[in-house]
């Protein structure tokens, strides 16, 4: 696809005019805030901003020599891996299974994508309730049926479950309709040629359908870490506030957490630094891959 | 399907039904938890069937918010979210095609600096960009103001992508012949582009309605009183701690409210809510 026109309206003042809000609304509220951040991230401020002093990179350093900072990265990590992992396995599974059955899709693909309307926090608040810990119904199944003691306010590995589950819940819609999509547009002409020759469904879906699917599952991944890392506060606060003893506190929710109420500003500002740095990474290896798959 | 499978075919169907049993229980449960006194909302087990209290609590909740937990009326508060929301579908909307149009349609000199600032804001969510941006807002005194709820989140680099990538797709003879014909540009955009456009727009609102309203850290800064709070930040705001005081009946009540605008934008318009996710993808 050509990326210029051919030819241009001649005008001197009004396509200024016409990218003046955008533009107005991006220096004022992202690229100053950014450079705001990155400024105070090499300052030391105490609480009351009384006394600044410019401590080159020692803010980063006390954040990577601090375990609890670590904790946090670990904790990401994990809960991310955990969300898009389980949320693009069942969604591939269930669209596999739409897109075998054909006929009964838009029903089944109706009533599968409509939680992705629901907010990250109520869909917290929904999931928090089913397991609150003395009145929730799985806790009482668990308790009444299995003897199992769970009270995720307690008990850390409960904690990142209940926050994984409330996460994905939402995220299920999204690579569903994605994989979906990339089934859908699997040329019919090669799944009948396999099964001439005698491929079963399973082997199809192996064989065909999962490598031709790479770039949708690719492009998948990189869009559910981004959701893990950013998207999914309103789940952390809504539930757990990061605990039980931070066993939940992902790295948006500290910088939140240290500047908001430990009004440590100079830390939360080195931390927002590192996640604006993961942050491009991200975006990096998403258009690199789409420039890609233009080739094709 | 190729072949048949009666096997494959049922265990499809079993499959599916289970994932959607599970995925719709959550939602069940609070429908459920909505119909019922504060009492019985405190007896375990809790009744997994519709009582008969539906209407009052959700007149009591729109009226007069959760007792005990100090909260506004829910009706306000809805009234909140749909302002922000709406303002930040057509806000974005508006903006994003202005400036898509003038960097299709015109070549002017730091075109590609502008072009590259818009892109860059891609990389700073707001929840990169927290105190700073915080700080901005606070100094032009736009805490607890619609115009501070929505101007931060109003720049999208990703819907002028997609204006630009469509207004790409429109032959360039249109032009030609428009500008022989002696229509300006602000003509040739209403009369041609605009209208063109209209598919991609619907699209674009329905993702990006949800999106604010489904907004979360921006309001919890952003709104002190609690007659700006809006909805998803209201039903937080009501479990304090989660302990077993709280009003759940009244609580899943408003969950189902929170809940029900953008459920409803998504079913009715399923068609734009699929074309616009997939579309994000190029």
């Amino acid at each position: 696809m050509a990326t210029e026109k051919r030819t241009h309206f001649p005008s001197a003042w009004l396509p200024y005019v016409l990218v003046a809000p955008q533009l107005a609304i991006t220096l004022v509220f992202f690229m100053w805030p950014a450079g705001q951040a990155m400024w105070q991230s090499v300052l030391l401020q105490n609480a009351f901003g009384t006394n600044t002093q410019f401590v080159w990179f020692d803010n980063f350093r006390d954040l990577f020599a601090d375990p609890r900072y670590l904790a946090s990265f670990k904790t990401t990590a994990e809960f991310s891996l955990l969300v898009a992992v389980s949320g693009m396995g069942i969604g591939l599974v269930l669209a596999a299974c739409c897109d075998y059955l054909l006929r009964a899709a838009t029903v089944y693909q109706t009533l599968v994508i409509w939680p992705y309307a629901v907010a990250p926090a109520v869909a917290a608040v929904l999931w928090s309730f089913i397991f609150n810990p003395s009145l929730g119904l799985v806790t009482y199944v668990l308790r009444a049926w299995f003897g199992y003691d769970w009270n995720y306010l307690l008990y850390s590995g409960q904690a990142m479950i209940l926050v994984v589950i409330a996460s994905t819940w939402r995220q299920i819609s999204y690579n569903f309709l994605f994989f979906l999509a990339g089934l859908q547009s699997i040329p019919r002409s090669l799944t009948e040629a396999a099964a001439i020759d005698g491929a079963g469904p399973v082997k199809r879906f192996a064989t065909i359908a999962f490598p031709l699917l790479s770039p949708t599952s690719f492009f998948l991944l990189v869009v559910n870490v981004v959701y893990a890392f950013f998207e999914t506060f309103g789940v952390i606060d809504a539930a757990t506030e990061g605990g039980p003893m931070q066993s939940t506190q992902i790295l948006v929710y500290k910088v939140y957490r240290d500047g908001f109420k430990g009004l440590d500003i100079s830390g939360s500002a080195a931390q927002s630094v590192i996640l604006m740095v993961i942050v491009i990474a991200l975006t990096v290896i998403q258009f690199r891959y789409i420039e890609r798959r233009v080739e094709y | 399907m190729i072949e048949h499978r009666p096997g494959l075919n049922f265990f499809c169907h079993a499959l599916l039904i289970t994932a959607i049993v599970v995925i719709l229980f959550p939602v069940w449960f609070t429908f459920v938890a909505s119909t019922h006194t504060a009492e019985r909302m405190r007896e375990v087990p809790l009744p997994l069937w519709p009582g008969g209290e539906l209407w009052q609590n959700v007149v009591a909740v729109l009226r007069h918010g959760v007792a005990g937990a100090s909260t506004a009326p829910v009706g306000r508060m809805m009234v909140n979210s749909l302002i922000m929301a709406l303002s930040i579908a057509i806000g974005k909307i508006i903006i994003s095609i202005i400036s898509a149009y003038a960097i299709v349609y015109f070549r002017f000199r730091l075109r590609m600096l502008f072009f590259w600032m818009i892109f860059i804001t891609l990389m700073l969510p707001v929840e990169v960009r927290i105190f700073p941006t915080y700080k901005v807002v606070s100094e032009l005194h736009m805490v607890d103001s619609y115009q501070g709820l929505v101007l931060p989140l109003i720049a999208s680099a990703t819907a002028t992508f997609l204006f630009r990538q469509f207004f790409l797709t429109i032959p360039d003879s249109l032009m030609e012949a428009a500008w022989m014909d002696g229509a300006g540009p602000m003509r040739f955009f209403w009369d041609v582009v605009l209208p063109l456009s209209r598919t991609n727009i619907a699209a674009l609102f329905v993702i990006l309605f949800i999106y604010g309203w489904n907004q979360y850290l921006w309001p919890l800064l952003i709104t002190t009183q609690e007659s700006m709070y809006t909805v998803v930040i209201g039903i937080k705001r009501m479990i304090p701690g989660g302990d077993a005081s709280v009003d759940w009946n009244l609580v899943m009540t408003t969950a189902m409210l929170a809940m029900l605008p953008p459920a409803l934008v998504v079913i009715l318009m399923q068609k734009w809510f699929v074309k616009g996710l997939i579309e994000q993808e190029k």
